[in-house]
């Protein structure tokens, strides 16, 4: 049996998934294969303890793509919200939490003009998104190719920006390369507003509110938002890993084949061609296109090999940075987990442990120096508080993003693992002060550990840094930023492609595309 | 013949550290020999410019034998059992056939499929070869070597190299004691012993002409000059600097880096740099090979066109045609001169030019505007200019094994 494909994709993230979904819907014979014995990728599921599960990374839905919903019928095949419109609370170690509903401001002890101005500030910055998002949904123009399509492409956001109107467009261009630290120091009096606004900036990034381009990270996290209204934020009923089983129906149902537990080894070549995948087992598939759901360095330097690439190249994939700064925190708790003058009813929301900008700058100076942050910040979801099913009735499981752990952990993360994973339930007790003792399993995954489980170079969130430099045609290098890459015939359509992670599933629709553009099907 | 025992290192120079220039392993002697003192910078040494006129050396390389000081040639180390695999990807030119004892002409590209440089590759024994070229490259070779297991080092320093060039550089090499070194053809190379070191010589040149380049530890430099040319003195040997090699190389008509192309990892702007089929070296891509430094540039190239053509021009009159521009039919400019010279045995006004591309078909109409200066009163020449196809000078002896009366 030697079946041939059209094409294979490598890896049942959710990008591979949409990415298979397309093309199959589009007629071409796609065959997934996924390392992991679960599809989903860091967007799957993961068992703490026996009856107990969490996300296995991501635990929040920012950015799905509602078009992608509907081209994929996913509602048809199981996906539909736990809870959507997610608040953010961030938290005070007094009980003065401040809730940030969409664009309106509750809480305690808030500055009226702070109010007037968050409405105004989340206003506008989603206008700017907006037109970012723009970009979102296709090809990244090439600069400098002489091509009409990317020209055409440049002209339309060039356009786009000044249909903004002169005060917009001025305004996007001066914070355009701002860092956020001055940009909410200008807009802000509240610390607690500054700073979780601050560390949505950086989350999952190795940078801190002072880095530079932190604006530009804070638009692409608020695209979901702009594109789809209200907060943007929800959660899938039955748990993250229902999105990935309703991308894994959607194309299995369009006639993709999905193969679990079968790591990919290599990517064959044939002269400069891609011309199928050979498996951990040393099973090689034959198909005139591969596609890869892996990062850039995994694809570029593991599965095909620098030296079947040209040094400028490999040049530019070994400079991609992506050191991941980001772990993730589960805890298995036997009982409902209380967070000071925080009602249950709470408990669903997004929960934020970031109390000013200096706060949040300081979590990222040690990581700077290769140490975990003696004061960590946190992004908090209680999944079973909206998903029943993910524990055994009365418990609870918490999730948490915490930052910032460094991926070249100084002293290394064998010694490191233990004292980071106490100092942040000890921070997560200044905020729950019983929550140590509620505490049955614990598990912290350091992003080498993200590495292992999830064959990610570097353990970074997003499959590289977002910044200026890795951004749209540069991303995630020069030479492979419109999908195809070096290797005829071989596509990328991961987090490491524009327009990036999050949950967001654009890379994969965007590389379905050009591969329809530039591939036939048999 | 007796030959004088390798002496020991030289104690440094006084105050070496102080100077700008190094000084090769030959510099004793070359010094002692160089009438003119003209010096100059060649890759942080000083070399002889010219030891006493420029036509007495010329004519050595064309008549006897001319020694030439190449120790300040850039030479990596290149070694392991990927070495072969490396250098496909590395070179433009096919490895398969390299064998230990040959040499090979490579030019090698980046990305854009412009010409860092090129050089000779030497298989010197079984996963051991060695780049002679004229830039630095290691940060490039070290950079290609990722995913191969292979080993670079730069030994420029480490090897002192001698080009004894002309039409009795054979008798005089027999004569120094290498017995057999006549059986050695073009681009081959062989260790012989000399002085009880080892002594490698190569059947190699910069100068078109019958000639062997010699390789050997500093340590036995000097004493390798010495018997050299009391080895040659029956055969005109005699030393020849800088000026005299640029004269025959151009008769050649080989290209040299930073005279008749911009190595591209120098420059700002890459539109400059000049690929392999736009410097007369199409020969040296293989296309068969999946993967080397800018095949997917020059891929597209071929498909595209090229933007330039490289051409050995003969010019009329007697003025060389130094930096001129190139018209047709005296009024489109379509090129420059890269490098230029009187050529006194091909008797030519002869220049290598850059051309964008179609220009340089027969039946263009091509002129050169030269400048020359008359006690300081610049006057102008238009000179009608012909294509050339190969080298103003290519001498018989240049190809026979054993060369004639040997």
């Amino acid at each position: 049996m030697n079946k041939q494909y059209d094409a294979i994709v490598i890896g049942a993230g959710h990008n591979g998934l949409v990415c298979a979904a397309y093309l199959a819907r589009a007629g071409y014979s796609t065959l997934v294969i996924e390392a992991n014995k679960q599809v989903g990728g860091m967007a799957g599921m993961r068992e703490l303890a026996p009856g107990y599960a969490v996300p296995a990374c991501a635990h929040l839905l920012f950015l799905p793509c509602a078009k992608i919903m509907a081209d994929l019928s996913l509602e048809r095949h199981g996906l539909r919200p736990a809870a959507a419109n997610l608040d953010t609370i961030a938290l005070d170690a007094d009980g003065n939490h401040l809730i940030l509903a969409g664009n309106a401001l509750r809480g305690g002890a808030l500055d009226a003009a702070d109010r007037a101005a968050y409405a105004q500030f989340q206003n506008q910055l989603r206008r700017f998104a907006k037109l970012l998002q723009k970009t979102f949904a296709t090809r990244p123009p090439r600069l400098a190719s002489g091509g009409l399509a990317d020209l055409a492409a440049l002209a339309k956001l060039g356009l786009s920006a000044r249909l903004l109107g002169r005060d917009d467009m001025r305004e996007l261009l001066r914070i355009g390369a701002l860092n956020i630290h001055d940009l909410l120091r200008e807009t802000f009096v509240d610390e607690r507003l500054q700073g979780v606004l601050g560390f949505d900036a950086v989350l999952g990034n190795n940078l801190g509110p002072r880095s530079p381009g932190t604006v530009l990270t804070y638009l692409h996290r608020l695209t979901g938002q702009a594109r789809e209204g209200g907060n943007g934020v929800w959660t899938p009923a039955g748990g993250m890993g229902a999105l990935a089983q309703a991308l894994r129906a959607s194309a299995a149902a369009a006639g993709a084949e999905i193969l679990t537990g079968q790591p990919a080894r290599r990517v064959l070549l044939e002269r400069d061609r891609a011309v199928g995948v050979e498996t951990a087992s040393g099973r090689q598939i034959n198909s005139p296109v591969v596609v890869s759901n892996a990062d850039p360095k995994t694809t570029f330097l593991k599965l095909v090999g620098a030296r079947h690439l040209e040094t400028g190249f490999v040049r530019r994939v070994n400079n991609i940075r992506m050191g991941g700064k980001a772990a993730k925190l589960h805890l298995a708790l036997n009982g409902v987990p209380v967070f000071k003058a925080l009602a249950d009813e709470q408990l669903g929301q997004r929960l934020v442990i970031a109390p000013s900008l200096n706060y949040v700058e300081r979590a990222f100076d040690s990581a700077k120096y290769g140490e975990c942050s003696p004061e960590p910040v946190m992004e908090i979801t209680i999944p079973s508080a909206r998903e029943t099913s993910l524990a055994p009735k009365g418990k609870h499981v918490l999730s948490a993003i915490v930052q910032c752990a460094p991926y070249d952990l100084r002293g290394g993360w064998e010694a490191g693992r233990a004292v980071f994973r106490r100092r942040l339930i000890d921070k997560l007790v200044e905020y729950a002060p019983g929550i140590r003792e509620q505490v049955t399993a614990a598990e912290l995954l350091a992003p080498p550990d993200l590495e292992q489980a999830f064959n990610l170079h570097g353990g970074h969130w997003h499959h590289g840094e977002y910044s200026l430099d890795q951004f749209m045609m540069l991303r995630p290098a020069p030479g492979a930023a419109q999908y195809a890459t070096p290797v005829a015939g071989l596509y990328l359509c991961g987090a490491g492609a524009h327009p990036g992670g999050g949950v967001m599933g654009l890379a994969g629709r965007n590389a379905a595309a050009e591969i329809m553009k530039r591939e036939r099907r048999r | 013949m007796s030959v004088p025992r390798a002496r020991a290192a030289r104690p440094e120079a006084p105050r070496e550290t102080a100077r700008r220039l190094l000084t090769t392993p030959f510099h004793e002697r070359a010094a002692a020999l160089c009438e003119t003192n003209l010096w100059s910078d060649w890759k942080a040494y000083t070399v002889v410019d010219c030891y006493t006129t420029v036509e007495d050396e010329y004519f050595a390389i064309r008549n006897a034998t001319a020694v030439f000081d190449l120790s300040p040639m850039t030479k990596y180390r290149i070694a392991g059992a990927d070495g072969l695999a490396y250098l496909d990807k590395l070179m433009t030119r096919k490895m398969s056939g390299l064998t230990p004892g040959r040499v090979r002409y490579v030019a090698w590209c980046d990305d854009q499929g412009h010409v860092m440089d090129d050089g000779t590759l030497f298989h010197l024994a079984e996963q051991r070869w060695r780049l002679c070229s004229q830039e630095r490259h290691l940060d490039w070779l070290l950079a290609t070597a990722q995913g191969f297991k292979v080993e670079i080092d730069d030994e420029s320093d480490a090897v002192a190299g001698l080009a004894a060039q002309g039409p009795t550089s054979c008798r005089t090499l027999q004569a120094l004691g290498l017995a057999g070194v006549e059986t050695l053809r073009p681009f081959q190379s062989r260790a012989f012993s000399f002085a009880g070191m080892e002594l490698l010589a190569s059947r190699t040149g910069f100068t078109g002409d019958l000639g062997y380049e010699l390789w050997i530890d500093p340590a036995g430099a000097e004493a390798l000059w010495d018997a050299l040319f009391a080895a040659g003195a029956p055969y005109g040997i005699r030393p020849c600097g800088a000026q005299a090699l640029e004269m025959a190389r151009i008769e050649a008509g080989f290209i040299q880096a930073g005279a008749d192309f911009a190595p591209a990892v120098e420059l700002l702007r890459p539109e400059r740099g000049r690929s392999p089929f736009e410097l007369g070296l199409g020969w040296l891509v293989d296309f068969d090979k999946p993967v080397f430094n800018g095949r997917r540039a020059l891929l597209e190239e071929r498909k595209r066109g090229s933007r330039y053509r490289f051409v050995r021009l003969d010019i009329d009159g007697n003025k060389p045609g130094h930096d001129a521009f190139i018209y047709n039919a005296k009024k489109d400019l379509v090129g420059h001169v890269t490098s230029a010279t009187w050529a006194p045995t091909a008797k030519m006004n002869i220049a290598l030019a850059s051309l964008e591309t179609p220009w340089g078909r027969p039946k263009d109409k091509l002129w050169a505007e030269i400048y020359y200066n008359r006690e300081l009163e610049w006057r102008r020449v238009m000179a009608p200019c012909r294509v050339v196809a190969g080298a103003f000078f290519d001498p018989p002896r240049r190809h026979q094994t054993p060369p004639a009366g040997c």
